[in-house]
């Protein structure tokens, strides 16, 4: 039976659009007929106000993209920065972006499951466990930088300060009781039956469709597509640790939400390499200048943050600020099938379909 | 490790009938004629023949004598990646390019914001209109000639 269709808006101001998220959906009784995403109600301008800035002040408007994962938006600045002036990093400073943007990473997808439980209706209490577990990754970068979610730890080069002596015991003590941590939270949650019955088989997204539109990072391994560029293009020094990447089957929401669990675990064995691995020494070369002034040119170097491919393009007409910054968000591309996914889904659906894909809205908006 | 290809690289990649859009080749990049007849057939290609699935970024750069619309392609399957610039709006009135939406769909949320940020019109886009600012806002703010 078909009734009058009605066209509702959903946001800005809504607890599960994570921001400020309006959607304007038909909807055919409870099912979905059409839904358009409308953004821009966080634009700042970074792109713009990265023109009058120098290029060690621009980090700090990195830290406001993606604000639950600053450390990773501070790598991909920062190493597209490294290429355009020709800066060869220190080791000692490359393995600790390393492993702040992989405790970034444990912390960024802990916030994406949580949300996405939360989106599903249970309201806050798994949520809660992984906001624990994150708010210890923030403990570790206050010890690191003194800033808990804007960090700024980032500097062409290597990092601006070393870890100080107590963080790597705290840090050996995170690593050991996470995976126990993790246990409990797949307990909880994976074989869940109303979890399991709410998620599989919805908003299915398929490798071609998936690839064609530009999606990248845990939503198109969910997928089942093998692209994951830490392992395809290593930057920094991935390419001397070992992990596993998980990949989905199906492509629905319960796949999503396992790429990122699993996904959390190899996390962890990437930093206990990186434990291995780091030795003492500068962190940053001394010949690198605060007022870094690369020559004219232009680049561009993607990485795999939380959220999918992140990468700044540069261009420098030899001033001591970017004469164009652009910003490739995986957010924002990521929202591109969004209509496509819900559609014929019920209302109930559309915020589980939100919730993991994983956006945020301070990078879709910029 | 992705292998970017350099500027001669694509050159020979290219399908041969393509060659007479090509204005110069750079050491990492090559530059296209704005040919709005035979561009579509150039990104099709791209992505049939050479297998370039993935558009990674699509971005603009006002250089005052000229817009310049950046496409970062990758192919997942061969792990490659180039870079292709296209100059357009030399008299910087109401510059125009061809929307690629119909090759890849990645392109959508991109080209609008490029619209919207740098003024620069997608012919055959789907859906072309103002991304993250209002619909009645003056100007476009990342042009070099814009005041706030």
């Amino acid at each position: 039976m078909s009734t009058e269709l009605v066209t509702m808006n959903i946001g800005p101001i809504h607890p599960s659009t994570h921001g400020v998220f309006r959607m304007r959906v038909t909807f055919d009784g409870e099912t979905i007929i059409d839904a358009e995403p409308i953004i821009g109600y966080l634009h700042r301008g970074s792109e713009k106000l990265a023109e009058e800035r120098t290029y060690t002040q621009i980090v700090t408007l990195t830290d406001r993209m993606d604000y639950t994962a600053s450390m990773t938006n501070n790598q991909a600045y920062i190493l597209s920065v490294e290429k355009l002036a020709g800066i060869k990093p220190a080791e000692r400073g490359v393995w600790l972006r390393m492993i702040a943007a992989e405790l970034q990473r444990i912390a960024a997808h802990s916030v994406a499951i949580g949300f996405l439980i939360n989106d599903l209706g249970a309201w806050h209490t798994p949520l809660l466990y992984l906001l624990r577990e994150r708010e210890k990754i923030l403990e570790l970068f206050e010890m690191m930088c003194g800033a808990r979610i804007t960090n700024s730890y980032l500097r062409p080069g290597g990092v601006f300060m070393d870890a100080p002596d107590e963080f790597w015991p705290s840090l050996n003590r995170f690593l050991d009781e996470m995976p126990e941590r993790l246990n409990d939270i797949e307990n909880l949650l994976t074989d869940n039956e109303i979890i399991v019955s709410r998620t599989q088989n919805v908003a299915v997204l398929n490798k071609e469709d998936a690839i064609n539109a530009s999606i990248t990072g845990p939503m198109l391994r969910a997928s089942g597509v093998d692209w994951d560029l830490r392992h395809r293009n290593p930057y920094d020094f991935y390419d001397k640790v070992s992990f596993r990447r998980p990949l989905g089957t199906v492509g629905d929401n319960n796949d999503r939400y396992l790429v990122r669990l699993q996904e959390i675990r190899e996390s962890l064995k990437i930093i206990e390499q990186c434990l291995d691995l780091i030795e003492p020494g500068p962190i940053k070369p001394e010949e690198v200048p605060f007022l870094v002034r690369p020559g004219e040119g232009d680049s561009y170097v993607p990485i795999e943050a939380p959220k999918g491919e992140l990468g700044f393009y540069l261009v420098s007409d030899g001033g001591i600020s970017p004469f164009r910054c652009h910003v490739r968000a995986p957010s924002l591309m990521n929202l591109t099938l969004l209509r496509d996914m819900v559609i014929g889904y019920k209302i109930a659906d559309l915020f589980v379909t939100f919730g993991s894909v994983d956006v945020n809205m301070g990078e879709v908006d910029r | 490790m992705t292998k970017e290809l350099t500027g001669n690289e694509i050159k020979s990649a290219i399908n041969a009938k393509f060659n007479d859009l090509i204005i110069s080749v750079e050491h990492d990049h090559l530059v296209i004629k704005n040919n709005k007849e035979k561009l579509l057939d150039f990104f099709n290609s791209l992505k049939k023949e050479n297998k370039f699935n993935l558009l990674s970024s699509v971005t603009s750069v006002d250089y005052m004598s000229k817009f310049v619309v950046v496409y970062h392609l990758t192919s997942i399957d061969k792990n490659e990646s180039l870079i292709i610039k296209i100059p357009c709006g030399e008299s910087r009135k109401e510059p125009s390019i061809i929307s690629v939406t119909s090759v890849w769909r990645g392109a959508e949320l991109q080209e609008r914001e490029i619209y919207d940020l740098m003024g620069i019109y997608f012919h055959d886009h789907p859906n072309m209109k103002r991304l993250l600012l209002w619909e009645n806002f003056d100007g476009h703010p990342l042009r070099k000639d814009f005041v706030s």
